[in-house]
């Protein structure tokens, strides 16, 4: 018999009953809430006569629908509102919340592995699509819908098909100016916004082994972009460090206990995969989309696809309607597309690792004139630790403005968007029609590729300012 | 949760790939949603609505044949995206209560379920053929959409059967919840919790050690 792979060992080990027909009721060790889907599940629970099974197991923050702005003067009345909400809501039903101004306040992926509160081998689940984000740490994470959040909180349960799995290889070293971000908009450039359905996906191979944990998030982050609802690495000597001292994480002999448990999940060595790709990471430059779905990226030195040239009808509809939604005309190079915003932020690259990188381009220089610049740190502790750093002055005297933590404008759920027909640089995870604002137009980049653009004042390749 | 059994009724084509939950329903929508039946007038908002706001003629569900359509035939990867429950809200509020698409965004596919509207995976040669047999100008764009057989017969009466998980197949049919089933299972799920206590004790036992 073929050995397992960690997604296996994983997904077994949170097997409360065998349904049948490849569905299976699943234990939910980890639910985390925010404020967006928040105070509804916590309400609809209450009307249906339930009761909170474990709320000891869920841990809340607001992020989706607060402001960014200094000192939260622009928060909305609906942000308001759900914030009061989600206060209430935990309170009464007694769950951890970590409120507006507390470390430990920030978008739920940023905080989860930040707290230690996302441990390798747990099941991980939040009304959220970029759950697959803290796959990073070793667990198996991912997104659910509104109901699906009241059967965790009425039963610490999901009922859930077993997906296929899927190991993504990356080897090599990356050139100068690339990023994981660049890894991982190369990946669905390749494969496909669809490659990864129905799969869990593993990433490994040496640029996953000898990259930080700030960077496999951000892989793990775009794992949805990919179609994959769940994607995963496996815990490391390099995830153990990061979490040992974490507030949440386990201490004593509760760490050592549970050391020993995490140095068994990785993939054995004989273990199959439904799917296996592997991308050779030397050959790939920085990246930024050019459409309306992350799978329309492009390395920066290409040009603007024609979709005449496409066979496929649905990618060819699919191109024509993007190009005239983004204002681009095919065979023009990307590089050099003027850009009024850039936007540095989310939970795909908020990060400090993300910071200094963009830091260390943005030092001594100025943002264009024509461009507007935010950024956004992932959390309140990420936002200290920048400014114990003076990250803040440099982006301040670079002319970017510097901004409370929260999702902003990657959704523009909270008044937070970029205005119809302006185009936009951003290190979000999502370039669809309308996501930063109606008629706004994204293109998604690392932070270094963002600060690049910000300090040209059009799409530009960070190669260029000596990186 | 209402059942679903068999569905004949208008088809709309909406062909292009990747057709997002943000396009099916935008965010702040949501936010400010009071009810799911203001949710209709906003379904598909990014393409039904032109730049001021009057209906765009190109888009497929403001033509008169497909106005009112209760079927959707879509590109791959339809409902990718956002997590949004919103987004299937939004299509039930407009009649939509079958969407037949070569795949699924995988958290859309399961919040179809938990409403009672039916999300069936079809090969995309299927889907584009069953496309190309709508003829809108004789009124004749109607596909049956058939649970209990799982077939799907096209306007010109071809079948094409499809696969659907047995466990999601009696929900439908049956308009039954998955939460009620869970909570009798609660013996089963404390017995899993006290074995798994045992075993990985730090995953309960959460203590604030550092500040």
């Amino acid at each position: 018999m073929a050995g397992r792979a960690m997604f296996q060992k994983i997904w077994d080990d949170h097997v409360v009953a065998d349904l049948g027909d490849n569905f299976f009721l699943l234990h939910i060790d980890r639910h985390m809430m925010h404020d967006l889907g928040g105070p509804a599940a916590m309400r609809d629970v209450h009307q249906r006569g339930l009761r909170i099974r474990n709320p000891e197991l869920t841990f809340a923050t607001a992020d989706h629908a607060i402001s960014s702005a200094q000192g939260r003067a622009g928060t909305t009345e609906t942000g308001v509102r759900l914030l009061d909400g989600l206060r209430a809501g935990a309170r009464a039903a007694g769950v951890r919340m970590f409120d507006v101004g507390e470390p430990g306040q920030g978008i739920v992926h940023v905080i989860g592995p930040e707290l230690g509160l996302t441990l390798p081998g747990v099941l991980l689940v939040c009304g959220d699509s970029h759950t697959c984000t803290q796959g990073a740490m070793g667990a198996l994470a991912f997104g659910i819908g509104s109901t699906e959040l009241i059967h965790v909180l009425a039963t610490q349960t999901l009922v859930q098909p077993r997906p296929k799995t899927m190991r993504v290889c990356f080897e090599g070293a990356m050139g100068p100016g690339v990023t994981s971000k660049d890894l991982i908009l190369h990946l669905i450039g390749t494969i496909g916004a669809a490659g990864g359905n129905g799969y869990a996906v593993e990433y490994a191979g040496s640029a996953i082994r000898n990259m930080g944990i700030e960077g496999r998030l951000t892989i793990c982050n775009l794992s949805i972009e990919l179609g994959a609802k769940m994607g995963m690495v496996a815990p490391d000597d390099t995830t153990f460090a990061y979490l040992k001292e974490r507030r949440f994480a386990p201490s004593g002999e509760l760490w050592d206990r549970a050391l020993g448990y995490w140095r068994t999940l990785t993939s054995d060595v004989d273990a199959e995969f439904d799917r296996e790709v592997e991308i050779d990471v030397g050959r790939i430059a920085p990246h930024v989309t050019w459409g309306t779905s992350p799978e329309q990226v492009l390395p920066i030195d290409g040009v603007i696809p024609d979709p005449g040239a496409m066979a496929q009808t649905s990618k060819r509809t699919a191109a024509i309607a993007a190009l005239a939604y983004m204002g681009l005309e095919p065979g023009k190079p990307i590089a050099g597309t003027p850009v009024d915003w850039v936007f540095i932020g989310s939970c795909t690259n908020s990060r400090i690792s993300d910071l200094r990188s963009a830091a260390e381009i943005a030092r001594g220089r100025r943002v264009a004139p024509t461009v507007r610049a935010w950024v956004v740190p992932g959390s309140e502790a990420i936002k200290r630790q920048a400014e114990a750093e003076g990250l803040h002055r440099v982006f301040t005297e670079a002319g970017f403005e510097w901004r409370e933590p929260g999702c902003s404008m990657c959704l523009a759920a909270n008044g937070e968007t970029i205005p119809a027909g302006q185009r936009s640089v951003s290190t979000s995870n999502r370039n669809f029609v309308g996501r930063q604002g109606p008629g706004a137009r994204t293109h998604l980049a690392s932070p270094a590729m963002a600060v690049a653009a910000a300090i040209a004042g059009h799409i530009a390749d960070v190669r260029s300012l000596g990186v | 949760m209402k059942p679903f059994r068999v569905l004949s009724a208008t088809a709309a084509p909406l062909l292009s790939d990747n057709i997002d939950t943000d396009v099916i329903i935008r965010i702040e929508k949501l936010v400010g949603m009071t009810d799911h039946s203001e949710l209709g007038r906003w379904c598909f908002g990014a393409l039904r609505y032109l730049p001021d706001g009057s209906e765009n003629p190109e888009f497929v569900l403001n033509q008169s044949p497909y106005r009112g359509s209760e079927i959707l035939l879509a590109g791959a990867n339809f409902g990718c995206g956002s997590s949004r429950e919103g987004a299937v809200w939004a299509m039930m509020q407009i009649g939509l209560k079958a969407v037949l698409a070569p795949s699924f965004g995988e958290i859309f596919y399961n919040n179809c379920f938990q409403n009672g509207v039916l999300p069936v995976a079809l090969a995309r040669s299927a889907i584009e053929e069953i496309a190309s047999e709508l003829e809108p100008d004789a009124g004749r764009a109607v596909v049956t959409v058939d649970l209990e057989r799982q077939r799907v017969v096209s306007p010109r009466g071809k079948e094409h059967a499809f696969e659907i998980p047995g466990l999601r197949r009696e929900a439908l049919l049956e308009g039954l919840d998955d939460i009620g089933i869970t909570l009798k299972r609660e013996a089963v799920i404390a017995a899993h919790q006290e074995r798994d206590r045992m075993r990985r004790p730090w995953v309960y036992e959460i203590a604030e050690v550092r500040s």
